[in-house]
Order: structure tokens, then sequence, then C-alpha cells
């Protein structure tokens, strides 16, 4: 039962947890510019290191909020990336590129912001 | 029979072996019982059927392992571990014990435990080291497996501080328990090390607690293993028969349980160190005459125990060595019952294996110690060896070690071993003969040194293998007497080196645990979550059958008078088709969506376009993931212009609110919306059939229900039934249908309501199913798999062609997802009118089946008798189905080929005339179950 | 941005029925189980750096504490979530999500100095008075369903649950109380 430090809540069971992959794979800018080949990269192609692996956990039997950390898939030793008691909503967003992503998705879709 | 010493007269016990009742003190295990009445045999081994005796004194036991019969039946338990009480039944065993074919009567918990030090083993160094850890503030939890504290102190003669060791542990103990943020747990085994320092114990709180076996789990900042160390055996010929024992066990047994383990007694040490002639000089005290000593120093080894039947050991030949260890020159007969064996010492590195310490071959020791514990301590696991269990040989090391390891030192500076106090020998495993095949390297998997010589001739050279091979270290107790010697004895047929074979890995659980230890109270109504509406009393009370959806209790069907599942089903949906029908759809998840981009998140999850629902109308919308692949469907309702309420279908609401979570932290968080579950608030009643208008108009006399007012997919707030509700005009059947949603609190009520109608019949989900798949609704994860694009379930429809983009779509640009012969949605109609096809037969198109590979076409997907079609009729995904209307299929059962007809999944008002009286043609009329 | 009628107290006579109705409870020197049912709950979601002084309320900003304020106990359930319980109206803004969650879950009192140890057996944070004490709040799991933990002054603690998950969870307490 790995011991996972929510930035919000602190260390619970990894029981309260939902595994969300690797990190930082941003939705891309524009899908539809996209072929289908680097489409199907960005929907099914993971890394799969041994050693440190920066990923996603999402606290769903707690305060339900996204981060990131770095866990080492041979000794599970696990390395926040962003400090508990940050005031700042920590580590869901990591990447600069997601919120790229984010205002692209506004530039694709000519919505309403 | 009995042959107590003075100071051991308890209270005595009855208990019965094999049919035969004897009498043990209270303190004794069954072990030290059987031995005191004499009993040598206690066990016959597994493959060979040799007679067997007791072997060890406590977990190491590899023999003498018995079947409790009362009172409750439990196989294969050790005989040295197992407290004697007043009224046991036991038998011996052939290395495999009886499950009970009843449910087991006792209790079974388990609970949680935090600690700053965690100490596993309440000898010598355990002891100091939890009494130096407490005396710092600190929250300590001292755990030990056997009744009493002390660890091997009470089966020496040793003192500590001045004090009898036995009389200084329970004064230790005594001090500890008394400090509030210290738990001292005894008879409590630590079983598993893992990972962050999370460790798992089993406390066996005896017969009589209310809770008979408890789970701890606990979390410790730091963990000092203070685990002691086993005796190790020496390998000679007929060293498994009853009377041949380990010399710290007969040494137990006359200290600790004041039991002499015989008469007349060998001892056998490698001189590894003197504790063999302490145990000696114990046993001497104790009665029992010691007629000689083998000391491998002096070049005397025992060849072969001779025995004697039941009896056991009769005889010990002792040899003298001449040059080289083959070589034996003379030898000497002597009469004993009793044979202590002494090969030296195995620190006990289970669970600092488990925590993936790095073990560390010591020659002078001859065993594995622990070695770097860094890989362990970087991966989470701060821990540290203390006393015997790294190789500490005199009490005075052990108790200087565990003060030492309570301490805030880094972990690793105990990593070097102390140095041996002197007078060691050389290591002897095996007395090597021309005939190995009474060599017993394990003894309760008969595996003997011949075994192990045909696993290396056969070309094994690591020891994983030749364990696997031949089985040894597989039993109950892992190798625990035996995991040494074979890798020992395996380098010395291999004519290579201990330290570069290793040993086997170490895993859990340390000693066996039952499976209903592990189950502890989530077993029987406890297992999985019952989830149940605030109607479900009402549907109990009629009748209902209910279906597990989810961790859902729901109405199936109410089955009446004398009916069947069948009649039932049949009955209800005529119901609905005919008159009106209530069912309780409280299930279903709902998610409150409010904010200033609320339209803006819903176009970008849903297919369809829900930023131009108008408030109070409402919406039906697809969600698929980035794959393209169908994930949920249900409603939409616009609130107000910032506000929807999303609905679900009752599997997926915990994953579809996440869903929105995850996009909205990680994607999209500029986005101003909120997403709360609200699942529970509400508690709603579906009414269904022609007559639903009626019966609403009688509940709810101020609400307009004509269809001009309450046009179908829009909503209202009302007073239903004098409870303030919002009702829906959604259908899921086809027929004109509302949905009265109130509070949970008021779910009851309203049922209640609806039912003193008169005019309504329950239904339940089956019923649901019939109709749906009637009017060729699928059901997200029974029509669907993952592998379903709206447009395989005919919905196209529901895809916006005007959005730049939602999740999914640049999905439904890729070839694969135009493919024409991509598994499509449609009916099936059997040509045999009354016959009902297996949900998840396969179809094909041939007749007869050819040889394998069968070209398969696909699969149905739901299938029901309807009563509005007189006949069965199922749901399928079939490769280009749509293209196959009217084509024959045949669908296998397992035993015969079905035929069926395509038709199109629509199958009953595909005109949909009936949902509000008057025909309308246009799509989306629908809702999840 | 007014709701048409948003659903809240009701202002009818027809009888409501807690989701633990008829629970028995535990009634015990060391130990006192019930339900406190019908405790009107509200959601609340807003960015912290956005909250109206209008809303009249304290919310605490230390992640797992909850405080008294206006009135009612304010929970902290995320960095933009609380949980308001108390007789409030919260008003509705671009900046603050309120929702009535007042029937979503039923609260059970546990308390007496058997409580800690009672909610140890299927709770797996740390639930120490230095760690756990008055003033803190979790959201975890209590045996196989998601709660909402209050730490309360005297041993007492509250144990919000959805109301599916109520009777469950009742039946695991009267049955995990056994043993005190």
């Amino acid at each position: 039962m790995l011991l996972i430090p929510c930035p919000w809540c602190g260390p619970r069971d990894e029981a309260e947890f939902g595994y969300g992959g690797q990190a930082g794979v941003a939705y891309p800018r524009d899908p539809g510019a996209l072929t289908d080949e680097e489409w199907a990269r960005y929907l099914f192609f993971r890394d799969n290191p041994e050693g440190p692996f920066e990923e996603r956990w999402n606290h769903s039997a707690g305060c339900r909020r996204w981060f990131n950390l770095t866990r080492n898939t041979a000794t599970n030793e696990i390395t926040p990336i962003s400090p508990s008691g940050d005031a700042s909503p920590p580590g869901n967003v990591a990447t600069g590129e997601v919120g790229t992503a984010s205002a692209s998705w506004d530039a694709a879709t000519g919505g309403p912001r | 029979m009995t042959r107590r010493r003075a100071g051991h007269e308890g209270q005595v016990l009855r208990f019965t072996f094999d049919g035969r009742a004897y009498e043990g003190r209270r303190g004794d295990t069954l072990a030290s019982a059987l031995l005191a009445a004499g009993v040598r045999r206690v066990a016959t081994s597994v493959t060979l059927g040799r007679p067997r005796g007791i072997f060890g004194a406590w977990t190491e036991e590899p023999n003498a392992v018995v079947q409790i019969e009362r009172p409750f039946p439990e196989p294969m338990v050790q005989a040295t571990t197992i407290p004697l009480y007043d009224g046991l039944v036991a038998s011996s065993l052939s290395g495999q014990g009886r499950l009970s074919p009843g449910p087991d009567p006792a209790r079974y918990d388990a609970t949680h435990a935090h600690c700053d030090v965690l100490v596993v083993g309440a000898g010598p160094a355990g002891l100091a080291a939890a009494r130096a850890a407490a005396r710092t503030g600190a929250r300590v939890v001292l755990a030990d497996d056997r009744p009493e504290p002390g660890g091997t102190l009470p089966d020496t003669a040793e003192t500590v501080e001045g004090r009898p060791g036995a009389e200084w542990a329970l004064a230790v103990a005594a001090e500890l328990r008394a400090l509030p943020d210290v738990r001292v747990l005894s008879r409590t085994s630590v079983i598993g090390y893992y990972d962050h320092n999370y460790l798992v114990a089993v406390e066996r709180r005896g017969e009589d607690a209310v809770t008979r076996e408890r789970v701890w789990r606990i979390r410790a900042r730091r963990v000092v293993l203070a685990t002691g160390a086993h005796e190790r055996p020496i390998v000679f010929s007929g060293n498994d028969l009853p009377g041949v024992m380990l010399a710290s066990a007969a040494r137990a047994y006359a200290n600790r349980y004041g039991v002499p383990a015989g008469r007349r007694a060998v001892v056998f040490t490698t001189g590894m160190d003197d504790t063999a002639y302490d145990a000696a000089r114990d046993l001497a005290e104790a009665g029992v005459e010691i007629v000689d000593i083998a000391d491998a120093r002096e070049g005397r080894l025992v060849t072969a125990a001779i025995g004697d039947g039941d009896e056991g050991l009769r005889t010990v030949v002792i040899g003298e060595r001449g040059e080289g260890l083959g070589a034996m020159t003379g030898s000497r007969e002597v009469e004993a019952d009793l044979l202590l064996v002494a090969g030296g010492w195995n620190p006990v590195v289970h669970l600092f294996g488990q925590a993936g310490g790095e073990l560390r071959y010591d020659e002078r020791l001859g065993a594995f110690v622990p070695g770097d514990a860094a890989r362990a301590v970087q991966a989470g696991r701060n821990v540290v060896v203390a006393g015997a269990a790294r190789g500490a040989t005199t009490l005075a090391e052990c108790l200087a070690d565990g003060e030492t390891a309570a301490a805030s030192t880094p972990p690793t500076s105990l990593a070097t071993p102390p140095s041996p106090s002197g007078g060691w020998g050389e290591h002897v495993w095996l007395v090597p003969a021309d005939d190995e095949t009474h060599h017993f390297v394990d003894l309760q998997r008969d595996v003997t040194v011949a075994d192990l010589r045909r696993a290396t001739g056969a070309g094994l050279r690591s020891v994983e293998h030749v364990k696997r091979y031949t089985t040894a270290g597989t039993a109950h107790d892992q190798g625990k007497t035996s995991g040494t010697l074979t890798s020992a004895i395996v380098a010395q047929v291999l004519g290579t080196g201990i330290a570069g074979l290793g040993t086997t890995t170490f895993r859990a659980p340390y000693v066996p645990v039952s499976f209903a230890t592990l189950a502890g109270r989530d077993r029987g109504a406890l297992h999985d979550p019952v989830r149940v509406t605030a109607m479900h009393d009402w549907h109990a009370e009629h009748g209902a059958l209910f279906e597990n959806v989810g961790q859902w209790k729901r109405p199936w069907y109410y089955p009446g008078p004398g009916e069947d599942m069948e009649a039932a089903v049949l009955r209800e949906c005529r119901a609905v088709r005919e008159a009106t029908g209530a069912m309780d759809a409280s299930t279903l998840g709902k998610i409150d969506v409010q904010g200033p981009d609320a339209a803006e998140l819903l176009d970008r999850l849903y297919t369809n376009l829900m930023s131009s629902l108008k408030v109070g109308a409402i919406r039906y919308g697809v969600m698929c993931r980035a794959d393209g692949m169908v994930f949920d469907d249900g409603t939409v309702i616009r609130l107000a212009p910032d506000r929807f309420l999303v609905t679900t279908t009752t599997g997926n609401a915990a994953a579809v609110l996440d869903w929105m979570e995850e996009w909205l932290q990680t994607e999209w968080p500029g986005l101003r919306v909120r997403c709360t579950s609200v699942t529970e608030q509400w508690a709603t009643v579906a009414l269904a059939g022609p007559g639903s208008r009626a019966v609403l108009a009688s509940l709810a006399p101020d609400l307009a229900v004509d269809a001009e007012s309450f046009p179908f997919m829009t909503w209202r707030d009302a007073e239903v039934a004098g409870i303030e509700a919002r009702v829906c005009r959604i259908s899921f059947s086809g027929e004109l249908a509302y949905e009265i949603n109130v509070s949970w609190w008021h779910g009851l009520a309203l049922w209640k309501a609806v039912q003193a109608t008169g005019a309504v019949t329950p239904y339940g989900t089956e019923t649901m199913h019939v109709l749906r798949a009637e009017k060729g609704y699928p059901i997200i994860g029974q029509d669907t798999d993952g592998t379903v694009t709206p447009a395989d379930l005919g919905m196209g429809w529901v895809v916006s062609k005007s959005k730049p983009d939602f999740v999914g779509k640049r999905s439904f640009a890729r070839a694969d997802t135009a493919r024409p012969d991509r598994r499509h949605l449609v009916g099936l109609l059997p040509e045999d009118p009354d016959a009902l096809l297996p949900e998840g037969a396969q179809l094909v198109a041939c007749e007869r089946l050819p040889e394998p590979p069968v070209p398969m076409l696909g699969h149905v997907t739901s299938s029901y008798r309807s009563a509005a079609l007189g006949r069965t009729f199922a749901l399928a995904l079939v490769s280009g189905g749509r293209d196959r209307v009217g084509e024959r299929l045949h669908a296998y059962t397992g035993e015969t080929l079905i035929p069926v007809t395509v038709t199109h999944h629509v199958l009953y008002d595909p005109e949909g005339t009936r949902r509000d009286g008057r025909p309308d043609t246009s799509e989306g009329a629908r809702h999840d179950g | 941005m007014a709701d048409p009628t948003p659903p809240r107290e009701p202002a009818t006579m027809v009888e409501r029925i807690s989701p633990l109705a008829g629970f028995a409870g535990v009634s015990d020197t060391r130990l006192r189980v019930r339900e406190i049912p019908f405790l009107r709950q509200t959601n609340l979601r807003a960015d912290p750096g956005k909250v109206p002084p209008s809303l009249g309320l304290r919310l605490p900003m230390e992640p797992g504490t909850w405080l008294r304020s206006g009135g009612a106990d304010v929970l902290w359930l995320g960095p933009d979530e609380w949980l308001v319980i108390g007789d409030v109206d919260l008003p509705r803004s671009e900046d603050v999500a309120v929702t009535d969650v007042s029937a979503q879950r039923t609260t059970i009192l546990v308390a007496g100095p058997g409580a800690r140890d009672l909610l140890a057996h299927g709770c797996a944070i740390d639930l120490h008075p230095s760690v756990f004490g008055p003033g803190r709040c979790a959201q975890t799991t209590l045996a196989r369903a998601q709660v909402v933990l209050v730490a309360g002054e005297d041993e007492e603690f509250r144990v919000l649950v959805r109301a599916s998950f109520a009777r469950y969870l009742a039946d695991w307490i009267t049955d995990a109380a056994v043993d005190y």
C-alpha cells in the first residue's frame, strides 16, 4: 500500500487515489490538424521507464484534486513535485504545455470566451 | 507419563490428540504438552510416509503440523505455536489438512495503527529498542508473536540487568504498556513488509476473545527488526526421526515449559558457538542424561540416526573424521532417545528481505545477514535490524544493539555485524554418505540431499530453480530450517560459493495466515457495501427481487402470486405499454454543473451541442472518450443560463464526475465551472405509460400536464403529492413518461403516494431493459463495450457536425471508425418466435459450423421476450450490420445454431407515435436506466 | 442568476424519513453511536481569493480543518470546496457555486472514549489526538464507504456518509462495536 503525498490532504493510502498515467501529455492544440499517427500517439502511446516517472494521481476519495508526482517505478520512491503547503493549485497542471493547450482550445473552438 | 519439572505445574488442561485424551498445563503449547505426555510421533511425512516428531519449539517447526478439529476445524497448524487450551481436539496430518465445509463462526477484524517506531520482536534487542524509543516520547508499537515477552530469554537461564531474563522482560513490557503512546501487541506476527513502511501483522487474540484474530495494518516512520535467529539443523542419515531435535528447541522445552524432551540425549554440534553446551547443561539439570557430545571441532560427527517405528530414535552413530569430509574412520553407536542438533544460527531476515534490503553471506556465521539497507530506505522503507537478526551472538550485544537501533542514527550504521566472540568452528551442513535418500533438507516436503543432487544433475544452477524443481522451502514454514541448508548444499554440490548462489526470495506471509483472518469483517452482508434507495424497504416488503447494479440493489421485478420471472416481466411490460408503470430511478448519477462556463464545458464533453439548450428544456447526450468510443449517456437539464443538472448511468456516476473534474483541473483550469455530485440529494420515480399523464395530474393538481403546456423534453417545478418536486418529461420506453424528483428524505412518501393512486404497476429493471430494447435504446456497458462509437449505435445524429471540437471528435475521422465492416447495433428476430437467444452468443453466417477458425460476425448483447411484439427479440453488434438488414444469420448457443433475421434496431413504434399521443419522428426521446 | 425555485427545506407537511430511520445505534459508556438526521448542508465552491465578504461566512483555508462561523460549521473539503452545515442561505454568484446537498449525506455521531479505536478499524488515516484533534476534518474512507470525518470536542466525531451507503456503514459500525 503506497503512501501517496496529496499536496492538500497530506500522505494518504494509495487506495484513496486514482491513477492518471504519465504526466504532461497535453490535449493537442488542434486535434484536427494532426495526422492519424500523431493522434494515435496522443491517444495510445505512453512512456514506460524503469526508474523515475512523472505521473498523475487524483485524490478521488479525498479532496478530488489532480496532481503530479515523480515515482521511481523500480523502487516506488516518491518525490513530490509541488511541496505540500503551496498555496497555489499544485500539480495537476504541472507543465506549461497544458495551460497552452487550454488557451488553444478557445482558439480552436472560437468559443464564447 | 508426564515428567514435568518443578515450578511448571500450572493449571491442568485436557486435550485430545489422535483420539486419545491427554492432560497438559496452562502455558503449554500443544507441542510441549505432547512431549510431556511422551507422544513422539505427531505427523507422517507427505510423500515417504515416514514418522515425524517435534523438531523445533516455535515458528521454525517443519514437522509438527496438525489438524485442529475443535472448536473449529483448522488445517495445518504448527503444534509448536498453538497455545494449549481446555478442550482442544487435534489430530496428526500427512502433509495436508482439511478445510471446514461449514462457515467459520468466529469473528475476525482488522484495524490500523500509526507510529514513529515499530519494533518487531520483543526479545532482548526488541525490548531494549522499544524502551529506548519510548523514553524519548515517541509513539511506539512493539509486536511479538509469543504470548510472553522476552523472545528466547525464557528458553534460556540467562539473566538481564541482574534479574532472570523472563522476569526482566515482563518488567520492561509492563513499563512500556503503562505509557499512553506505546502499544504492546503480544501473540502478534508481523507477516509482511510492504511499500513505504506499511507492515501487516496478525494478532491471535485467543479462542475466548470476542474477535479471534485481528489484522493490524501499521504505518511506521521507522521499523526496528529485532526478529532474532533460528537454529540451523545439520543433515545426516535419518535426521528426520522423532527424537531428533534442534538443541535450542530442547532447551526451550526444558526451561520454558519444564518438559525434558527425552531421557538419554546425544548432542551434535558444529561448534559454531557454545549454545549447544548451554543446552546440554540445562537438559542435564532437567534430568536428561547426556550420553555424548559430538563436536565437529574435534572431528566427531553424527553419521546416522537409527530409529524404531513410531518410537523414533533409538541409536545414534558417531563417526571420527579423517582427512577430508567424506572419509570417516571408526564409529561408535550410542543408545539414545534424543539427539540435539546445533548447526549454528540463521538470522531471521525474512522481513528485511521483503523490505528490499540486500542480504550478504557472512563466512564466519555461515549465514545470510542483513547487508545494505540503502535500497530499502531509499524506497521509503526506513528500516534497521538489531540483535541476533543481524548476527549479534551474545545477550550483551543484543541489548546494546537495541538501544542503538532506537536512537536516530542512520539505519545503515548497523549494516556491519559485530565481531564474533570467538570459539568458531567450521561450517558443517551435511554429513555425506553414499546413500543420501534419507538425508533430509526440507522435512515437511520430504526433500533430501539426493533430490538436490538430482536437480543439479538436471542442469539447474539457481536456488530459485532448485526450489521449484524439488519443492524445498515451499511448505508452511517457507524454509525457515531448510533455506540456508539448501543454498549451502547446492553450492557444495556445484562446487561454488554460497555467497554467489544466494537465497530464494522472501515473501509474505512470514507465518501461515487463514483467509478468514484476511477477510476480517468484510464478509457476508458486509463483504461489499450495499447501496439502497429511499424506497428500498417498500420494494422489499412488496416482494421485489433485486438486481445488483454496481453496489446498488435495484428492484429487478415484482413477482405476483404464482408468477415466475417471465410472467412477471411480461405483465409489467404490458402495464407500461397499455396503462401506467412506476419505477424507482433514484440510482441514476446526478451532477450539478454550475458557473459562467458550464455550457462551454458540456459542449466540450458531450458529442452534441448543449449550449443551445434553453432554460427549462432537457437534451439527451452522449459522452465519448478521446478515442471516440461511447463512455456514458444521459440527460442534461438546463436549470439556469449558468446551471445544468447532468444525469449519468447508474454505474458510471463517479466516473463521469471524475471525468469532468479531470478535464477541468488538468486541461481547462480557466473554465469557471464547478461540478458537485447530487446523486443522493434526489430520489426519483419514473412514471411511464399512456396513463401517466392522468396519474401525474391527480398527484399534482396545480401542474398543467397537457402536451402543449408541458412538452416532451422539458421540466417543471411543481408540488407532487404535497412534496416539492422537479418533474422531467423524458422517456426511456417510448411511452409518455415523466420522472419525478424529490428530496431523498421524501422519496418513500412520493413512491407510496404514486402507488396509492391504485393506477400504477411497479416495475423493475428487467422490464425497463425490455422496453428500452424494443425501442433500440442501448445500455452503455451492456450493448457497448468500449469499442463502440455513436455511429455504430445508429446514433450519428447525436454527434455534432458544427462544433469545431469535442472530446472524441478527432477519432471519428480515423480510417478505423469509418470502416464499413464495423459492428453496428441491430435487432435480431429468431425465426422461432419462442427461441430466446443467450446474451453473449456469437453470430455466424453459415448454417453449419466449419472447422475453426470460424468467421464470427458479432454477438448478442441483449435478449428478451416482448409482450408488445408477442415474440422474442434481441439486440446485437454485427459486422456491417445495418447493411445486413433482412439477412439470415445464426446464433451459436454452444450446442445448436439458432436461425435469426437481422432487423433495424428499433423494433417497436419506430415512428415514435406513442411518446405524447401525437406522431413525432424526431430522435432523442430517451434517457438511461 | 436566480434559479427557478431552488429546492430546499420543504414547506410541506409530508413526513421526512432519514436514511437511518430506526437505527438502534450504540449506547455505552465507552461508545455512543446514533444518527443526527436532517442537517441542512450546502456545498460551496469558490476560488479562495474570490470569496466575497457578502457571503457572511469565514472559510477555513487550512486543509483538513473546520470552524464555526455565522451559526454554521464550515468544513474544508478541498482547496476550492467547503461544506457548510447549518441553516444559512448562501447566495450563488459568478464566483461562488452553491449547491444544496442536505439529503446527499446523513450524519452519524460516534462518540466516547472508544470512538477513535472504533474508527481506526475502518479508517486508514492517523486518528491520534495530536494529528486528528478537535477542529480537524478529513474526506477519507471508513470501511468501504467514502465519508467526511469531523473531529469535535470531548471525543465526539461526526461521520458524514452518503445516504445510499448509510445503512451499510451503520451495520459495519454496529458490527465493529462489539469489541467496545
